[in-house]
């Protein structure tokens, strides 16, 4: 499991995971004894049919959740003895998110939403300097700065999420089907926009069912039923 | 933080209608509570106005034992001495004692005639007690001054004669009383004022019925009242000794209490307006779950959701209350002007803090109404947040 990074401590460990969801009908494990470790620089894939747990791993790994049972810790960290606004602080500036859906907030502008989180962790605006190269780089014009979301194509509104889940220059970058709403094109340029970042030292955690956006990945990891197979 | 005030003031403007009507809430109900508090002091004022002596003043009649009537004195044969009163005059030194002697009398001037009381009073006393409107004070004894009313109802002037009681010598009108309006020591508006020693000419009464106190400082109306009743009324009851501030407070706080109520209506209609604030503030939450699911991911706190909802109910109690303040300003303005057709009561402090109070008590309304919905959105699990459409 451990790809030997060369780092002593890996950025994610995982170890004896369980996640069960109550539910009157009957409990759902939804994670059933899941070991892991994710080294700094990692570009892994995580696959599997839906329903077999991949999801919450990723939201485990993003410290969205925390776990039934099992270890999970970031850079040494346990999640399990961190607050809430620890955890919160975890996500803003070390984890970038992007989802299938982009998720990119309705009442802001392109360029808002991207220096959303940076105002978020420096208290005030000012994040110029910061989004404007992160902007350039995902290849976003200048021209749609003050366009909101609903005004953009799908593959710009995924730039978009990109570029907002690295205004904090996090570490980890976890993406939840992160082409599953786009066409063919738009969705192989997120991909290598996702292997760039990788090789520029930022570790990556793509969840897919697509074997195609997998093969991107250096590590893959199959899962079925709550477990890693 | 500045971006989440301005995520709520974006909000509040893409759903304009649901907040104008929330505001429509907060105006109604600041409005109730501010005109209906500035009409219910108004009320108030303009009583305390219209009754004279505001509380400076206290009043002496004989006891008269069980037996009531005692304002109206003058056929009583109980009386208040000379002698009593230097000693009342002793008792109540800086302050000034003014004694009055009472009757009622047929009143004749030209072919009208009438019934009204006549007062006797020292020619001194009488410009510290009354105010004049036309002529002189009365100095001489060959004098009367009139009450406005008595004057408008006798068509008297100053000049012309009056005769009191059966063919009197006739006494010439020296002054007219400005309007006293209901007093609690002597009612002079139908009377007519003689002075004390032609009232004993002509009446044969030296005793006086009443005696009236006025008190240099209010402070002191308490203990002056208590001075008076240790030196007279201490073995047994000899003069009821009437403060009017008493006797004032009790009619004001009649008034105040039917203003509190109106004001607690007008409350009601804001607790209404609070409830609407709720229903909106929860409308919202439920839309921007999934909102809320991004905010919590991308690594807001829940300080933060709490924050941005609860400047959306500030800005709705904000402007709702702005609003709400100038219309009640406005509306105070109108309802007085039809009401008591004087505006002056408006612009008293009293009147005017109804205005900052119905504001505030709209923010904090608001406020509290937007609390717990504020509080739901930044409790949800950013997961199941997420995953809400």
């Amino acid at each position: 499991m451990n790809d030997g990074n060369g780092s002593e401590m890996p950025l994610i460990r995982m170890r004896d995971v369980r996640k069960v969801y109550p539910h009157p009908a009957g409990d759902v494990v939804a994670l059933d004894g899941v070991t892991l470790e994710i080294g700094h620089g990692d570009f892994i894939a995580i696959m599997g049919p839906s329903g077999s747990g991949k999801s919450t791993l990723l939201n485990l790994i993003g410290c969205l959740d925390l776990p039934t049972s099992g270890e999970v810790s970031i850079e040494g960290r346990n999640v399990r003895d961190l607050s809430d606004d620890e955890l919160t602080e975890l996500r803003r500036d070390c984890i970038g998110f992007v989802f299938q859906t982009f998720n990119l907030l309705p009442l802001l502008n392109v360029v808002e939403n991207v220096e959303f989180p940076c105002i978020l962790k420096e208290g005030s605006r000012g994040c110029e300097e910061r989004f404007l190269p992160v902007l350039k780089a995902i290849g976003i014009e200048r021209d749609l700065f003050s366009h909101r979301p609903s005004e953009l194509s799908g593959g710009q509104q995924q730039r978009v999420a990109i570029a907002r889940a690295l205004v904090n220059d996090p570490r980890l970058i976890l993406c939840d089907e992160p082409t599953g709403n786009l066409d063919t094109k738009a969705g192989s340029q997120v991909m290598e926009l996702l292997m760039d970042l990788n090789r520029r030292g930022r570790t990556v955690v793509v969840v897919t069912h697509d074997p195609r956006i997998a093969a991107y990945a250096k590590r893959k990891i199959e899962m079925m039923d709550g477990r890693i197979v | 933080m500045v971006i989440f005030f301005e995520f709520a003031k974006r909000n509040v403007r893409l759903n304009w209608l649901r907040s104008l009507l929330a505001v429509i809430g907060i105006v109604i109900g600041v409005v109730a509570i501010a005109s209906m508090g500035i009409l219910g002091n108004s009320l108030y004022l303009s009583v305390s106005d219209t009754l004279t002596n505001v509380g400076d003043t206290i009043v002496i009649y004989p006891h008269t034992g069980t037996v009531s009537g005692g304002m109206q004195g003058g056929q009583s044969r109980l009386s208040i001495s000379d002698r009593d009163m230097i000693e009342i005059e002793r008792t109540i030194s800086p302050s000034r004692a003014i004694p009055v002697r009472t009757t009622a009398d047929r009143i004749q001037a030209g072919r009208e005639v009438t019934a009204a009381t006549v007062y006797g009073l020292r020619p001194d006393d009488i410009p510290v007690l009354l105010k004049r409107r036309e002529g002189a004070f009365l100095r001489s004894s060959g004098g009367a001054m009139v009450g406005m009313r008595l004057a408008e109802t006798l068509n008297l002037r100053v000049g012309s004669g009056v005769v009191i009681g059966e063919g009197g010598e006739s006494l010439r009108i020296v002054g007219i009383l400005e309007e006293r309006g209901i007093g609690f020591d002597i009612n002079p508006d139908y009377g007519i004022i003689v002075t004390d020693s032609w009232f004993y000419q002509k009446y044969g009464n030296s005793d006086w019925n009443q005696v009236i106190v006025q008190v240099k400082d209010l402070a002191q109306i308490e203990r002056v009242k208590d001075a008076l009743d240790q030196k007279f009324n201490r073995r047994e009851k000899k003069f009821d000794i009437l403060d009017t501030k008493q006797i004032l407070q009790t009619i004001l706080d009649a008034f105040n209490r039917i203003s509190t109520f109106t004001v607690a209506i007008g409350g009601i209609s804001l607790i209404v307006a609070g409830v609407s604030i709720t229903n909106v503030m929860m409308m919202s939450v439920t839309e921007r779950t999934k909102e809320v699911g991004i905010l919590r991911s991308i690594g807001t706190t829940k300080r933060g959701i709490l924050r941005m909802f609860l400047y959306e109910s500030l800005i709705l109690g904000l402007v709702g209350s702005g609003i709400g303040g100038l219309l009640s300003f406005i509306g105070g303005y109108l309802a007085l002007a039809i009401m008591l057709q004087s505006t002056n009561y408006l612009f008293t402090p009293s009147s005017l803090l109804y205005i900052p109070f119905g504001m505030c008590f709209g923010v904090g309304v608001s406020m509290l109404s937007g609390f717990y919905p504020a509080w739901k959105a930044s409790n949800l699990n950013p997961i199941e947040a997420l995953r809400h459409e």
